[in-house]
């Protein structure tokens, strides 16, 4: 098979640590180096804790695996220095087409509102996020990544984590404050501890057949119920960088997995989708059965579980990945708080408080969409055809059709971190939803002015344009509070050069920060490091926001 | 396509994948036969509710459209 790629192979070296007569402490180690566990690493960096992360290999991932990364996951790869290489390599889309049969049933648009800075969607091979990760922990100081070291055993004491770690030259411990287990799928982890990750397994297959191939085919997510080329079956096509195109073809429970990937039963699948004459090249087989399962807790006393280990989703939807990085998101400003001494050890509670009923509805859209593609049974199957019938025609049909629902932020609408809102907003960033973007400055974007790991603050300056001097010094003792201090942004400021430290002047170059917050003068949003929002306000409270901090970090 | 004078074929549903699994999940234990019966029962159901004799024979049209 032709090969567009070529995995590196990373060296093992010896570690300073293997030579100590006593364990040596790091304060956060990470076991597992696949994309979510060198985001735990990185944001780790991010907010400034020394970590470790140990991986039993070598090298990056082994064929294409997860292509589709959403908008939310990009922002966080910014945060943490990757994800502009991501969407300059990746593929752009916002469309998806869905087909039944032999009829384009309908078009949808993603991200139907412009003025985002990151799209609805990137397309890339696993590998290459993989390497600018590698490459991105290299260059960051206190994160250390060891390949070939396998962590053979866990112990959590009092106060700390006592880890065994074999290598190719011998064994050694080590300890940390906190455990982050991010050993995917069949974590080995989780089996060592006794703890289950429990749900549903799927009786079907899939066939992914990665090929390269020069066509003009737009880069839009193509999916077929019941395709001509495939009857009885369904297909997704997607377009990866270096004309590299995934194709998914659904097979069934009875397919023979070794038989299906064979490049001479693959070939005639291809050849009656893309036509006799297309030529394409076979780069990458697999053939794949999935489950929706989750553990019951994310958090084990000073062990974290994230990512697949936690959880673990049917690929319809992308939300593994995507879902994966929003576990480390939630997690990482949250150790560090804990870690200095900032915030009680129960603010590591809403770790679980969040992302539990975040795992919990992306394995119901993933499970539903499941269900959607491959029917169950004979009545589920013709209302599915039903519904593929009208969606051409009829509007309030298309609402119906389920052929994965992306991945889309958590909005942690209950969590016990939020401060309930007291006045009427006209905005969708309610508290608990993620930041959303919109351009600022000359050329810049909001998300990115708060993608500096700490709490941040916007105000909405009043109609004038200045701020009085009580304003001032409301500010300016939110930018110098003890324990969390707020970097602060004022919208709708007249030029001016006397802000305090801490409080910048952004200037909102559209209206659309304005809008997308319903930014009357007057409004102040609190973030989490997170970017999530934790409260808002209709007027500025310097009380208020102190009060909704302390909730925010679990003091109170 | 069939024009819609009467009967609205906007999506009017707050959460279709709640409603459609909710029927999806109606049909689960019941055999085929039974689910025939309880496909008949739910139209009959929700024609009553309607009421409205234009709005129903434009929906029995665009409901047989096509078929044969």
């Amino acid at each position: 098979m032709l090969q567009t790629h070529q995995n590196p192979v990373y060296a093992y070296s010896h570690s300073a640590d293997q030579d100590t007569p006593a364990p040596v402490h790091h304060p956060v180690i990470v076991v597992g180096a696949g994309p979510i566990g060198m985001a735990a690493g990185l944001d780790a960096a991010a907010q400034g804790i020394p970590a470790v992360i140990l991986d039993d290999n070598n090298t990056v991932s082994i064929g294409s695996r997860a292509v589709c990364y959403a908008k939310r996951a990009l922002e966080i790869l910014d945060r943490l220095g990757c994800g502009q290489r991501m969407v300059d390599k990746g593929i752009t889309w916002n469309l998806g087409k869905v087909f039944f049969r032999d009829d384009l049933v309908y078009t949808f648009n993603l991200l139907p509102e412009s003025d985002h800075h990151r799209p609805a969607f990137i397309n890339l091979q696993q590998y290459y996020l993989e390497e600018y990760m590698v490459e991105q922990i290299r260059q960051t100081k206190h994160l250390e990544l060891r390949w070939k070291s396998r962590v053979t055993a866990v112990a959590e004491k009092d106060d700390h984590v006592e880890i065994q770690v074999e290598t190719p030259d011998g064994a050694y411990r080590l300890t940390c404050d906190y455990l982050i287990v991010a050993d995917g799928a069949n974590s080995g982890i989780r089996r060592m501890l006794g703890l289950e990750s429990s749900g549903q397994v799927f009786q079907d297959r899939f066939l992914i057949a990665d090929v390269v191939m020069e066509t003009d085919y737009p880069p839009e997510r193509w999916f077929w119920f019941d395709p001509p080329f495939h009857q009885g079956g369904s297909t997704l096509l997607h377009r990866q960088a270096d004309n590299v195109w995934r194709i998914d073809f659904q097979l069934g429970w009875d397919a023979d997995p070794e038989e299906e990937k064979k490049p001479e039963n693959v070939i005639p699948r291809l050849k009656a989708m893309l036509g006799e004459e297309t030529e394409f090249e076979l780069e990458w087989t697999s053939v794949y059965t999935f489950q929706c399962r989750r553990m019951e807790r994310f958090r084990h006393g000073r062990l974290f579980f994230v990512g697949d280990a936690a959880h673990q989703v049917s690929p319809f939807g992308a939300r593994g990945a995507n879902s994966g990085f929003q576990d480390t998101d939630n997690l990482l400003w949250k150790l560090k708080l804990v870690l200095d001494g900032r915030a009680p050890q129960r603010l590591l509670d809403s770790y679980d408080a969040e992302r539990v009923p975040a795992a919990d509805e992306n394995l119901l859209n993933s499970t539903r969409s499941t269900d959607f593609i491959t029917p169950k049974s004979a009545v589920s199957r013709t209302f599915r055809d039903a519904t593929l019938l009208l969606a051409e025609e009829y509007p309030f049909a298309r609402t119906l059709v389920n052929s994965g629902r992306l991945s889309t932020p958590a909005v942690y609408r209950d969590s016990p971190l939020n401060t309930p809102d007291e006045e009427r907003f006209d905005s969708k960033m309610v508290p608990g939803a993620p930041s959303t973007d919109a351009p600022v400055n000359a050329g810049d974007w909001f998300l990115r002015l708060i993608a500096n790991s700490r709490f941040n603050g916007l105000y909405f300056a009043p109609t004038d344009g200045t701020l009085s001097d009580p304003e001032l010094t409301a500010l300016s003792s939110l930018t110098e509070h003890a324990d969390i201090p707020l970097n602060i942004l004022v919208a709708g400021l007249e030029p001016t050069d006397n802000l305090p430290a801490g409080v910048r002047a952004v200037s909102d170059t559209k209206g659309v920060l304005s809008k997308r917050f319903d930014g009357r003068p007057g409004t102040f949003y609190l973030f989490r490091p997170d970017q999530h929002v934790a409260a808002r306000w209709r007027s500025l409270d310097r009380q208020k926001i102190e009060a909704a901090l302390k909730r925010a970090t679990a003091c109170s | 396509m069939i024009e819609t004078r009467k009967l609205n074929v906007q999506p009017t549903l707050s959460r279709p994948d709640d409603f459609y699994n909710a029927l999806v999940e109606m049909h689960r234990e019941l055999s085929e036969e039974q689910s025939r019966l309880a496909n008949a029962k739910l139209i009959l159901l929700l024609a009553n509710h309607i009421g409205d004799k234009e709005t129903l024979e434009e929906a029995l049209r665009i409901a047989a459209e096509g078929l044969n």
